[in-house]
């Protein structure tokens, strides 16, 4: 298990790696000078070359490579252009507010979706079953940004229950929570539809196991076989799915922030393409991969966990 | 007593294309501590069979007609599913065909065999204890490390063992093995019949053996069934089947054996022609387009003719035995 982990913690370090290759290749083809972008037109030619020196800019594109390398892998990202505050700083302040929207996220998808998919794999074939077909299919096509702006208009805006924007009062939990809620919605609902189709489909495969009939002839309790026999290897799949969708949730984390104008890693890279603003960019992109990446590493560990299969092949 | 009486079963399946009429006036008994076995080839109605007397058929599936009396007393056609639940495991415990997916794989072995025990009074301790002691008695090495144990970690021939040891911890009055050895190699079938025949004697409780393996039967079976096409077309003692078969697909069924083929040849013998169509019975005989012995009687229903003692048949011809063309 332990040996398994540092595997898999070896082979992210790799993934980071060619992304942070890839990552370095595109800011290094945007065409312009970083130098004179940041510098605005007014800047003379002396101030742009002290700042492509301090940048680092007029060294050989192998050694800028190996700088950022070794600067990122040691938490150096460079210094935001703007106010000149190191880039890991500004990204882990806003960090935060976007795991919350993830979790957030996750949290709806998996509370509504996995009960939703259960209840349509167990009546199979009825009314209830085609009700969440369709509207899962509905919040799947749906892009997530629609449904943040309709949640804002409803619920915020006409019904007032909930506010509008914002991340709430620091060091107010309840007060955080409920600026959450729309937000998270956003972000999680498409997820619940992906979800209640997913765990349907290999409930219904599961049911048919074999393993699933010998529970019913020892006369086991349907809730029993639904929820410990079948559901805990239906589950398996979706736990990957949740992994793999981190990553497309973070990209719904950007339009959920800034349509409820909260803070986040989403904003505050949508700000700093506004600005021109690189290193902040390239310090986000690069730190979202690696919670992608970790966050992946930890749905394989719940599998592992979940599934004794898979555990012993570690 | 009888521990279950089946009379005239019918049962039919819903299909797209019509009804499909599985199980066709099907009777036959398995008295108190004896072991029955059901032969047929595949498509019989052998699991419909099962599915039918535990109360699982598919949905599309019904019963048309018949009963199914378990113990002189309970009716299973008509049980409410919570009294039908009841009794599947404590009373009707079942072994079915695949071991390698009959265990919950990502269940521990113990934790299932604890599930199982649901009903049942005893503490956690006593029923983990019961569960060793069953795993002990088909041979589990190690059995109290083996109950941490997921299935993956055993082998066919042990997870067969697992749960035939599963379904005699319910001690139940009727077991149901459902082609239990036909996974496994013949060194291990062998062993996994004795275990069953010791098993047996030793919990007292009466078996229903469905196989299509002719020498486990009569190695095994005190009486034999045999089903063609969703009918019981003969019924007997293992001594009556076996040496006097009344019903041409008795004998036909004999004559494929492996294990009875006196001389050296090239090719097993078969029976020409394929089981008719379901959805469109023929009014006569089942067997009729089949057979060699086949007059225009056959178009009406054949009766069920009794040879005596227990000794019955379908077909028109079951009481005159040269006609049946087999000399045992």
């Amino acid at each position: 298990m332990l040996s398994y982990f540092f595997k898999r913690l070896g082979l992210a370090a790799a993934i980071v790696s060619v992304a942070m290759f890839l990552l370095f290749c595109m800011i290094y083809l945007i065409p312009g000078d970083p130098a004179s972008v940041a510098l605005g037109p007014r800047a003379t030619e002396e101030m742009r070359a002290a700042l492509r020196e301090k940048m680092g800019l007029n060294q050989p594109v192998l050694v800028q490579f190996w700088n950022f390398y070794i600067g990122a892998w040691t938490g150096d990202l460079g210094d935001e252009v703007l106010s000149g505050r190191p880039v890991t700083t500004v990204v882990f302040e806003q960090l935060p507010y976007t795991l919350a929207l993830i979790v957030g996220g996750i949290t709806w998808s998996v509370a509504l979706g996995i009960p939703l998919g259960c209840w349509a794999a167990v009546s199979r074939g009825s009314w209830a079953d085609r009700v969440v077909g369709i509207l899962s299919v509905a919040v799947i096509a749906v892009p997530s940004f629609v449904i943040a702006i309709y949640a804002l208009l409803i619920f915020a805006v006409e019904l007032r229950w909930l506010p509008a924007i914002g991340a709430g009062e620091p060091g107010d939990l309840g007060d955080q929570l409920t600026h959450l809620i729309l937000p998270s919605l956003a972000v999680g609902l498409g997820w619940v539809g992906y979800i209640a189709r997913m765990v349907r489909a290999s409930m219904l495969e599961v049911l048919e196991a074999s393993h699933i009939r010998t529970a019913r002839a020892f006369g086991l309790p349907d809730r029993t076989i639904t929820f410990r026999y079948a559901l805990s290897i239906a589950i398996l799949p979706t736990v990957t799915l949740l992994g793999v969708g981190i990553g497309q949730m973070l990209s719904s984390a950007v339009f959920a922030e800034i349509v409820f104008a909260r803070p986040g890693v989403g904003k505050l890279v949508y700000d700093a393409i506004l600005t021109r603003n690189f290193p902040i960019v390239t310090g986000t992109v690069l730190i979202t991969t690696v919670l992608f990446v970790l966050l992946n590493l930890l749905a394989d560990l719940i599998i592992g966990a979940l599934d004794p299969r898979v555990r012993s092949s570690f | 007593m009888t521990t279950l009486r089946i009379d005239n079963l019918n049962v039919s399946f819903s299909t797209e294309a019509g009804p499909l009429h599985a199980l066709k006036n099907v009777s036959f008994d398995v008295p108190e501590n004896r072991i029955v076995g059901i032969v047929g080839e595949s498509g019989c109605g052998k699991s419909t069979l099962i599915n039918a007397i535990l109360g699982l058929l598919a949905d599309n599936g019904s019963i048309d007609g018949g009963s199914i009396l378990f113990e002189g007393q309970d009716e299973l056609t008509s049980l409410p599913s919570s009294r039908m639940r009841d009794l599947r495991g404590p009373r009707i415990a079942t072994v079915f065909q695949d071991p390698m997916g009959a265990l919950n794989p990502v269940i521990s072995v113990g934790k299932q065999m604890l599930n199982i025990q649901y009903r049942s009074t005893l503490s956690k301790d006593e029923k983990m204890n019961r569960a060793v002691e069953m795993l002990e008695l088909v041979r589990i090495p190690d059995a109290r490390a083996a109950l941490a144990r997921y299935p993956h970690q055993f082998s066919g021939g042990m997870k067969q063992r697992i749960a035939i040891a599963m379904a005699l911890m319910m001690e139940p009055a009727l077991l149901i093995a459902d082609e239990p050895t036909t996974a496994l190699d013949a060194t291990l079938e062998v062993t996994t019949i004795e275990l069953l025949k010791d098993l047996q004697q030793k919990i007292g409780c009466s078996v229903m053996f469905i196989s299509h393996h002719l020498g486990v039967i009569a190695e095994l079976c005190d009486d034999v069934v045999v089903m063609y096409a969703g009918e019981v077309v003969e019924r007997g003692t293992v001594r009556q089947i076996f040496q006097d078969p009344r019903h041409p697909y008795t004998a036909r069924l004999l004559e494929c054996d492996p294990a009875r083929q006196s001389e050296r040849t090239r090719h097993l013998p078969t029976i020409p022609g394929e089981i008719p169509d379901l959805r469109a019975r023929p009014a006569g005989c089942i067997f009729a387009n089949r057979c060699d012995l086949v007059s225009d009687a056959c178009s009406a229903p054949p009766p069920d003719k009794d040879i005596g003692d227990g000794h019955v048949a379908r077909c028109i011809i079951a009481d005159c035995p040269e006609e049946t063309g087999v000399t045992a």
